[in-house]
């Protein structure tokens, strides 16, 4: 779109490094291979995905107004850049920042990016990456170079590769770590960026470093790799490597990563890395996206098999000098502070300066120094906001910056009486809110904003539940000021519900008729000890009491909390049907739409929901009740699962939650076959041959996903369920659940129920 | 010397006295009704960050936003497509886009605003570093051209033209009338 990208082309191409120049020329020809139809279009979308150009929502070129499901008129001529994706819709673009790093010039060329290309907005993702969206196609070769200039790529940052490398911001000043992680993250980085082994992935692959295991900076147990640094004394030397996990990750199922090496040498990290990207291109799970991730070997196989095959890998491999080159230059690269150290002064003046101090410095390891964390509402900064920043880092920093997971920067090496003047800067550049980390600072995906598989307005309730708690956040008692507060926009957890203290995903119900936006409560989760447990979902509430519904949590918490308990501590204690039961109210006595038409719209969106089809027959009605009568049951089960489970009864909560699904799998095929009966073989049949042949129960992005688990859990009923075993099938039973209200809303909407 | 990307600022005359939350509602409006020329896609909300583009319209040729950028509010045009003839024309789409929904803004919220555009100032900027880097000579080569389209534009060469200097910002520059402008004259 922009007509300058000829002379960028000109202007850069001569300065990159010749292998980046030629990468991104040849995406620029592959894209013009695609305009003009010479280029498969299925191949044409893994390429750009690996390439870090995402689709948005609405880029099939269907857009739901409020009233009914439009056409958005692009021009069609042109050729599809995807599957149903129209060329010119606008998309999003992902910028790999290795373990968040960052210097000045590269973020005045995202300013500049944000500016020209993009919506002025720079946003900073949960896995450290800046995304901007809104940005044509065409456009990205031009902002692919210009990145390159600064040594940025977006090389792997989607598609079916190693993900961007995650690191803890405060590697190298932490008081807790073990050693600086930054050189080996970076090592990792650059060493598996095109590695010819990592490039037949069913699925993504996301690693991540961590400097110690007690804190939650580089969330190890949800990655597929993960290193928290380790020492060991041998023969009187200190040597330096990392405790290993591998096969951990979030979305639909979590799961925590497994033990793979309690202390894997450093002199190990790249080749056995290499050997596991071998062993999951050859073994990992290929056709069956859902069941692809890393996670789902590490189970198939257990952790002895997984370990036995990469280590057998490994003893194949040929030896490679980048193993170990890296080891003689991790002191090379080490910042240091552009001012001597120096003490906070004694007084500080200001409420709010105060507050900002509680909660957004950290006293480095280095006597003297303060680490600054720049919170950013939900993610997002301007142009004019990057330029600002990089004023400060010239003034009190030798110029580098770290993002982070919770979607802020860490600025590193502020001498501790400049603090007072950061602030000020800071403040006067509108990124100088206090309550980093806290129950304000709250983590968000996309949502419904902008990506395809949003539900539920993640965003917009992030915003609403920012601005509800900006007014009285500091005024909260302190136990409620550390609560982290965390929301997806569907059950893929970008937002990272599961480790939160509060989570939130999206899911929709029907009400009156009438689609509503509707958020899962999370329970029971952990950010500390690197993402040391997994929540649950206990209840759906409609999206705009959900502010509500966290009053509710956090003043019970309050009320019955003993001294000094943790709210993970009292949710065991207190128990998750007590909390439902505290939620339940806010599930009944919904407005009719004419009492309330904004409770069947979604925050920040006028737009209905969903139409529905208001003014059925009858006989319609009648079904919808018994319907909704059945799945009501098949979530309490699901809920009631989980409590066995927190009992310590994994045999009960596997039954219970297998049993939902069936019934949830009874209530739908009645709406076609009313006669079908309870024996479990039958519904099984009847949901096979009615939804699943039929594809009538396939998700337009997942398929047939959801019911693959319910059939797996009809083929397992016999087992002895262990506690993981447990935990996933009532995952897996939430998300069929889920699956059967989303394939009853769409038949609603087709008529064809 | 290609300018192109045109981008305009009408600015809020006086405080901002609309719930910035009414121009979601607005802009959907649009976009189902296809109020504007060109093909609108979809609504952004970016009021919780301080200072900046507040809440947008997106589209395929051009964006439009109620915009606080600078912290001033403002209905902001930012041309993305390409705009074929000299650069005159390139500013006279800009204006005519902007102008365009600032009059339909005014109409809409006259009940429940009010809300008015500055009749007396505007901003131009050029949102492509490449055509025009944020330099004296990029100056020295527009001015006589911005000049000549301003004093047609408002029929008169009574105004000031400020270019702000920031060598990182964009090319900018704020136009200010001695005499109020008929804003619908310019669509």
């Amino acid at each position: 779109m922009k007509t300058s990208n000829e002379i960028w082309k000109d202007r850069l191409n001569r300065k990159l490094p010749p292998q980046l120049a030629e990468e991104i020329d040849t995406f620029e020809t592959e894209i013009e291979l695609r305009r003009q139809g010479k280029m498969d279009e299925v191949i044409f979308a893994e390429t750009r995905l690996r390439r870090g150009a995402y689709g948005q929502r609405y880029d099939n070129g269907q857009r739901h107004d409020g009233k009914e499901t439009r056409t958005l008129a692009y021009d069609t001529n042109k050729n599809t850049k995807g599957v149903n994706t129209v060329w010119d819709a606008p998309g999003m673009l992902r910028i790999k920042i290795p373990y968040g790093g960052m210097n000045i010039e590269q973020l005045e060329v995202i300013a500049e990016l944000a500016e020209e290309y993009s919506d002025g907005i720079g946003h900073i993702t949960t896995r450290q990456d800046f995304q901007l969206h809104f940005i044509h196609i065409d456009d990205t070769p031009t902002i692919m170079r210009r990145l390159a200039a600064v040594n940025i790529t977006t090389r792997e940052a989607c598609g079916n590769s190693v993900r961007n490398i995650t690191g803890c911001p405060y590697a190298g000043v932490c008081p807790d770590e073990k050693f600086d992680i930054t050189p080996y993250a970076d090592a990792l980085t650059h060493f598996l960026l095109g590695h010819p082994d990592a490039q037949n992935f069913g699925r993504k692959v996301k690693p991540s470093f961590s400097g110690c295991a007690q804190h939650a900076c580089g969330l190890a147990a949800m990655h597929d790799l993960a290193y928290t640094a380790e020492t060991r004394m041998v023969d009187g030397k200190e040597q330096r490597g990392f405790c290993f996990v591998v096969g951990g990750g979030l979305g639909a199922v979590p799961f925590q990563a497994k033990v793979f090496d309690e202390f894997l040498p450093m002199e190990e990290m790249l080749p056995i890395a290499q050997a596991i990207a071998k062993v999951f291109s050859r073994h990992g799970e290929k056709k069956n996206r859902s069941k692809a991730r890393m996670k789902f070997l590490v189970k198939q196989w257990g952790i002895d098999k997984f370990k036995e095959e990469v280590l057998a890998e490994r003893a194949k491999l040929q030896h490679d000098p980048r193993w170990t080159e890296f080891i003689s230059r991790v002191e090379d690269n080490v910042e240091k502070p552009l001012k001597p150290p120096s003490d906070l002064p004694s007084i500080i003046i200001g409420e709010k300066l105060n507050q900002w101090i509680k909660t957004n410095v950290r006293p480095q390891r280095q006597p003297g120094y303060s680490t600054v964390t720049v919170a950013l509402p939900l993610g997002d900064l301007t142009a004019d906001q990057l330029r600002s920043l990089t004023d400060i880092l010239r003034e009190f920093t030798t110029g580098t910056i770290r993002t982070t997971v919770e979607q802020n920067f860490v600025i590193r090496w502020i001498s501790n009486s400049d603090i007072p003047a950061v602030y000020d800067a800071l403040s006067r550049a509108g990124i100088g809110s206090a309550g980093a980390c806290n129950i304000l600072d709250i983590v968000t995906c996309p949502g419904t904003d902008t990506c395809k598989l949003g539900i539920s307005s993640s965003r917009g309730l992030s915003a609403q539940l920012r601005k509800q708690l900006d007014e009285k956040c500091f005024k909260l008692d302190e136990a409620i000021q550390n609560l982290h507060v965390k929301v997806s926009g569907c059950f893929n957890s970008c937002g990272q519900h599961h480790i939160a203290d509060i989570g939130f995903y999206g899911v929709n119900r029907t009400v009156n008729g009438f689609q509503v936006p509707h958020f899962q409560v999370v329970l029971g989760g952990q950010w500390e000890n690197n993402a040391g447990s997994y929540g649950m979902p206990i209840i759906a509430i409609a999206s705009k009491r959900i502010p509500d519904a966290l009053d509710r949590i956090t003043n019970y918490y309050l009320r019955l909390r003993e001294t000094d308990e943790s709210f993970l501590t009292f949710i065991k204690r207190i128990g998750k049907a007590a909390i439902r039961q505290e939620l339940h109210s806010l599930t009944q006595n919904a407005p009719t739409y004419e009492q309330d038409p904004t409770y069947y719209t979604d925050w920040s969106d006028p737009r209905e929901y969903s139409t529905g089809d208001i003014g059925r027959g009858e006989c319609a009605g009648e079904v919808v009740s018994a319907y909704q009568f059945a799945m009501t049951d098949a979530e309490r089960m699901v809920f009631e699962a989980q409590i066995h489970l927190d009992e310590n009864d994994a045999q009960n909560a596997g039954n219970e939650a297998y049993a939902a699904m069936l019934k949830s799998a009874k209530a739908i095929v009645q709406m076609k076959y009313d006669d079908v009966s309870n024996d479990a073989d039958e519904i099984v049949e009847e949901f096979r041959e009615r939804y699943y042949d039929t594809k009538l129960f396939f998700d337009p992005f997942a398929g047939g996903k959801f019911a693959s688990y319910f059939f797996a859990a009809h083929d397992n009923a016999s087992q002895a369920y262990t506690e993981e075993s447990a935990r996933h099938t009532i995952e897996e039973a939430q998300l069929f659940v889920e699956a059967i209200h989303a394939c009853y809303n769409r038949l609603r909407q087709e008529g064809l129920s | 010397m290609q300018l192109q990307h045109v981008n305009i600022k009408m600015f809020v005359d006086g405080s901002l006295d609309v719930d910035p939350g009414k121009f979601i509602n607005i802009f959907h409006a649009w976009i189902r009704d296809s109020a504007l020329d060109g093909l609108l896609i979809d609504v952004a909300d970016y009021r919780h960050v301080p200072a900046g583009p507040g809440v947008m319209l997106i589209g395929l040729e051009g964006d439009y936003n109620l915009d606080n950028t600078g912290d001033r509010w403002g209905l902001r045009y930012n041309r993305k497509a390409e705009v074929e003839g000299n650069n005159e024309d390139r500013f006279r789409q800009a204006i005519q886009a902007t102008a365009t929904a600032c009059l339909l803004l005014e109409e809409t919220l006259a009940t429940e605003g009010p809300l008015k555009f500055s009749r007396q100032e505007f901003e131009l900027c050029i949102n492509d570093r490449a055509h025009a880097p944020n330099t004296s000579a990029t100056l020295s080569a527009c001015q006589p051209e911005i000049k000549t389209f301003v004093s047609q534009l408002l029929g008169h060469e009574d105004f000031t033209i400020d270019h702000d200097p920031a060598p990182r910002g964009l090319f900018r520059l704020t136009i200010k009338s001695a005499k109020p402008f008929d804003l619908a004259k310019l669509v």
